[in-house]
């Protein structure tokens, strides 16, 4: 590999969306020698479709509202296995986190007195669930996510920060000692593979979502930071927990916001029943999301499903008149025109729980430190490896998230891996360089696709996959059809390794970064499957018909994937905040 | 059922040495697909076709190209709102230089829009809570925030074809204006200074095409002729 | 901002100014000239000669050639920057349209005050 340019920087942050970017703006104030690599062009991230907003103790739409009863929001939506020092972390620095967006240009909505518009989202409460329903969930209309998004991206071109764009990473790099040290990347648009060195990589590469069938997820989420970690050795926490979103469009998989329902509207059955009433007599359209969109299956699956194969539900949102609709979710109403052929000014949408979001990731600390085990099961550093954003498990979000509370961890946590970073670079950080043969075995999956001479091809492999995925680890799950899956998953890793890339070419060659997409999306099926399989209970978006209840006594932990022996093991979750006292697990109720 | 004619724009610089035309047969089962989704049926045909996407929802930008002679996003755009006579021509952006197949370097779009300096500047020191703003002075930024990037308008623009280095072209204008319009921002002399000359913003002829094209319903040419009032209003 | 050297105002808000202030005065000029055309049946050389001798309309239409020949500067000189991608011919181009002009105008100018 003696030909292989090289290039060197303090920190690369491998992903361009909201958690990428804002660590990457942290460090390019800062002056260290920061790069951002990103497959898309970063405003193509898939932080640009958040639609609803950014969930955050601002004190506009209520002057009395307190970060705390946010925290128990979150810990409990999370059915209690949300670390409650990171939810801490997260609730209390989230109000310095979304004015600084503010002051950098971001369009939120408005109220008339000229604060920030907030808007009612799922499982928001006042005064720790007793205080009735609160609107927590700052908004700029119903494009919240693009317009954090883009002003992000302005603000780093303000800070002259350096992109690779249209870049993809393939591996990590570890050194003799196991330190992470850069990574093998892939100029997309000449096909150059480069070494990148760097003394801290952040993997800020978002979600898995492609793992499933349908999803609402962008094409471009396939889980490479979680593969790379895998595939590096690195253990995955709490894989089994994704969540589905109660109102994907039927039939297409995009999203519509929970904000829809916060702002008035509510699900309908084929009778044009309000069926939340039965299944969440306080909070109705307004539970947990995993809560909604189990609600939605059992309807579907007593009969009470809408359409004519009775497999989805409507949305029905044409008594907010034309007026709110076009000021608050003036998207919404573009979406369901285009994809679901329908004006909801006029009639309801037809949705389905569609994947959304994954809860799990590479545990990190709230500095965005990327956390192994060693021997003894305590936790152990992985030096030079940080993560953030969906790609993580701080865990704020543990076995289910609310709504708004993905945009407040990207740039909670963005900035909070930014800042650390910098100060630990200014404390100086020493590792050993990679040798020759340690950037070989990083170079090994590339070579392995560019070396192909046949067999099967990437997008049947891919539907495989999706196909798997989406039958036996859905909404509910048992052991059965879990097994089954695993079997088939682990036949398909072996297809996959033999898989064939016709296309060889160098310039944008699409069809590469496709494959090597592939790999990601097995290790993330299969850590999924696997952890899934292994956590015999219920609790939050993980639902099983064989293990109906939540199980404290056995499983009130995360759960940690280790790759090389396909083994899940425990973690413990945090119960001890700093400032406040911690939350006891309770009955979750809505 | 007869299959979809596709004609799509084919060039590889590593082995083509001029651009062509490929003819695909696509079958979509008589569903109206998206433009989109037909070319992921034509990759699994050809698996050296290349094409930007991401977001497959009209919100990220990527699939800009030009769908039977107009540009628009791939992802939002229906089979029966395009094809006619049961044949789709895909060419890439026109203007821009061609990488390879559909997919086009945007680098002189994204220079124009770097130029703009696109982010809020204001030199008061920032309060501890968010910077107020009426939702009437919000309103204002309706129809210029959402812009996506996607570049449909610019490579519509004869201006912006003849002149990508000096024009800044609509998109870049829309957003210059996107902060001119910003009640937060109080950098309006500066930036009005950096737009007067015969070429940033003059070369609009107010044709429109970019309105026509824009696939979030954006009104560029609204936008230019209000930094020229501005200008006028700054300058006499 | 980009800078030029040949364009008339130095700016591209002046051009744009002048070329409507000169497009404005060049149609009241028209809509005059057609309509003491019409309004004049029996038009002779005496009548004609003797609406040119007239001191207010000679400034008219010498306002009008100076709005002919800047709006056309503006004009052509916009076309040649779109079209003439080489600097030498464009240039060659310019010198050749103000000359024109420049000619047009003197012309103009000596037939109007000349008599």
């Amino acid at each position: 590999m003696s030909t292989m340019r090289s290039l060197s920087f303090d920190a690369i942050i491998i992903g361009g969306g909201g958690a990428g970017l804002r660590a990457a703006l942290e460090l390019a104030k800062s002056g260290k020698k920061t790069a951002v690599l990103s497959k898309v062009f970063p405003t193509r991230s898939h932080t640009v479709s958040a639609q609803g907003g950014i969930t955050c103790a601002i004190a506009s739409a209520d002057p009395n509202d307190d970060w705390r009863w946010h925290m128990y929001d979150t810990v409990k939506g999370g059915d209690y296995i949300a670390d409650q020092d990171a939810s801490e972390y997260m609730c209390s620095e989230g109000p310095k986190a979304v004015f600084e967006l503010e002051h950098m240009g971001l369009p939120f909505s408005r109220f008339d007195n000229g604060r920030i518009y907030q808007r009612p989202f799922g499982g928001q409460s006042k005064d720790f669930g007793k205080g009735g329903q609160a609107a927590r969930t700052c908004a700029a209309a119903d494009r919240t996510g693009h317009a954090l998004l883009h002003t992000l991206y302005q603000n780093n071109l303000k800070n002259n920060t350096t992109f690779l764009n249209e870049w993809y990473a393939v591996d990590l790099v570890k050194n003799a000692n196991g330190d992470v040290v850069g990574c093998i990347a892939m100029d997309i648009e000449t096909g150059e593979v480069v070494h990148v060195k760097s003394k801290a990589t952040v993997m800020a590469t978002g979600g898995a979502g492609r793992i499933f069938a349908s999803t609402t997820n962008a094409l471009i989420n396939t889980g490479d930071g979680i593969g790379m970690a895998l595939r590096a050795g690195f253990p995955m926490q709490d894989m089994e927990m994704w969540q589905f979103h109660p109102t994907g469009i039927y039939g297409a998989g995009t999203l519509v916001t929970e904000g829809c329902r916060g702002e008035g509207g509510y699900l309908i059955n084929k009778d044009g029943e309000r069926f939340m009433e039965r299944y969440a007599p306080n909070a109705k359209d307004l539970a947990g999301r995993d809560v909604v969109a189990r609600s939605m299956v059992m309807e579907i699956l007593e009969g009470r499903g809408c359409g004519e194969k009775g497999d989805h539900v409507f949305l029905k949102l044409d008594h907010l008149g034309e007026e709110v609709l076009g000021k608050r979710l003036p998207g919404i109403v573009e979406l369901s025109k285009t994809f679901a052929h329908v004006d909801p000014a006029k009639e309801p949408i037809p949705v389905v729980p569609t994947c959304h979001y994954m809860m799990g990731g590479i545990p990190t600390n709230v500095h965005g430190q990327a956390i192994m085990q060693d021997a003894d099961g305590n936790d152990q550093i992985v030096n030079g490896l940080f993560a953030c954003g969906e790609a993580a498990c701080v865990s704020v979000h543990g076995a289910n998230r609310l709504g708004g509370n993905s945009l407040l961890d990207l740039v909670v946590f963005g900035r909070a891996a930014g800042m650390f970073i910098e100060g630990a670079l200014n404390e100086g950080i020493e590792y050993l360089d990679a040798s020759a043969s340690d950037v070989e075995s990083a170079m090994k999956r590339i070579t392995r696709w560019n070396e192909s001479e046949g067999g099967e091809t990437v997008p049947e492999l891919k539907r495989e996959l999706q196909d798997i995925m989406q039958t036996s680890f859905g909404v509910f799950r048992e052991e059965k059809n879990m097994v089954e899956g695993v079997k088939r998953l682990e036949e398909l890793r072996e297809r996959i390794a033999n898989a064939y890339l016709p296309d060889k070419s160098n310039t944008f060659n699409t069809a590469r970064v496709e494959a090597l997409e592939l790999d990601n999306l097995m290790e993330v099926a299969e850590a999924t499957a696997i952890a899934a399989l292994e956590r015999k209970e219920s609790r939050g978006a993980h639902s099983r018909y064989d293990y109906p209840d939540r199980d404290d006594v056995n499983w009130l932990k995360h759960s940690l994937y280790f790759p090389a022996e396909k083994r899940l093991g425990k973690r413990d979750v945090n119960f001890a905040p700093k400032t406040v006292d911690m939350f006891e697990p309770k009955v979750r109720t809505y | 059922m007869s299959k979809l004619q596709v004609s799509l724009y084919r060039y590889n610089p590593e082995t083509d040495s001029a651009p062509y035309m490929q003819e695909f047969q696509v079958d979509t089962q008589g569903r109206d697909l998206m433009v989109l989704d037909v070319l992921h049926l034509a990759k699994e045909q050809d698996n050296g076709l290349a094409y930007r996407r991401s977001c497959r929802e009209g919100v990220c930008g990527s699939d800009g190209m030009n769908m039977n002679g107009k540009n628009g996003l791939a992802c939002i755009t229906p089979l029966s709102e395009v094809v006619k006579g049961n044949k789709l021509t895909l060419r890439p952006l026109p203007g821009l230089p061609v990488i390879r197949d559909l997919v086009v370097d945007m680098g002189l779009f994204y220079q124009q829009y770097e130029r703009i300096q696109p982010y809020l500047q204001n030199d008061e020191p920032a309060p501890a809570i968010e910077r107020l703003q009426s939702p009437e002075e919000r309103d204002k930024l309706d129809g210029l925030y959402e812009c996506i990037l996607c570049a449909c308008c610019s490579t519509s623009c004869p201006s912006f074809w003849w002149n990508p280095d000096k024009f800044v072209g609509p998109a870049g204008l829309l957003q210059s204006y996107r902060f001119l319009a910003d009640s937060r921002d109080t950098a309006t002399r500066d930036r009005l200074a950096e737009l007067e000359d015969p070429f940033s913003v003059f070369r609009c002829r107010g044709i429109m095409n970019c309105v026509a094209v824009c696939p979030k319903g954006l009104n560029p040419t609204r936008a230019i002729g209000k930094i020229r009032e501005m200008l006028l209003a700054n300058a006499t | 901002m980009v800078t030029n050297i040949t364009n008339l105002g130095r700016s591209g808000l002046s051009d744009w100014l002048l070329q409507r202030v000169s497009a404005v005065i060049l149609a009241l000029y028209t809509l005059f000239i057609v309509g003491f055309l019409l309004l004049s049946p029996g038009l002779d050389y005496a009548a004609w000669s003797g609406l040119f001798s007239a001191t207010w309309m000679r400034i008219f239409s010498l306002l009008a050639f100076i709005s002919l020949a800047a709006h056309a500067w503006v004009g052509l000189w916009t076309v040649t920057t779109d079209y003439l991608k080489s600097t030498g011919v464009r240039v060659a181009v310019q010198l050749i349209i103000i000359l024109a002009i420049f000619v047009f105008l003197v012309w103009g100018i000596t037939v109007l005050w000349g008599a």
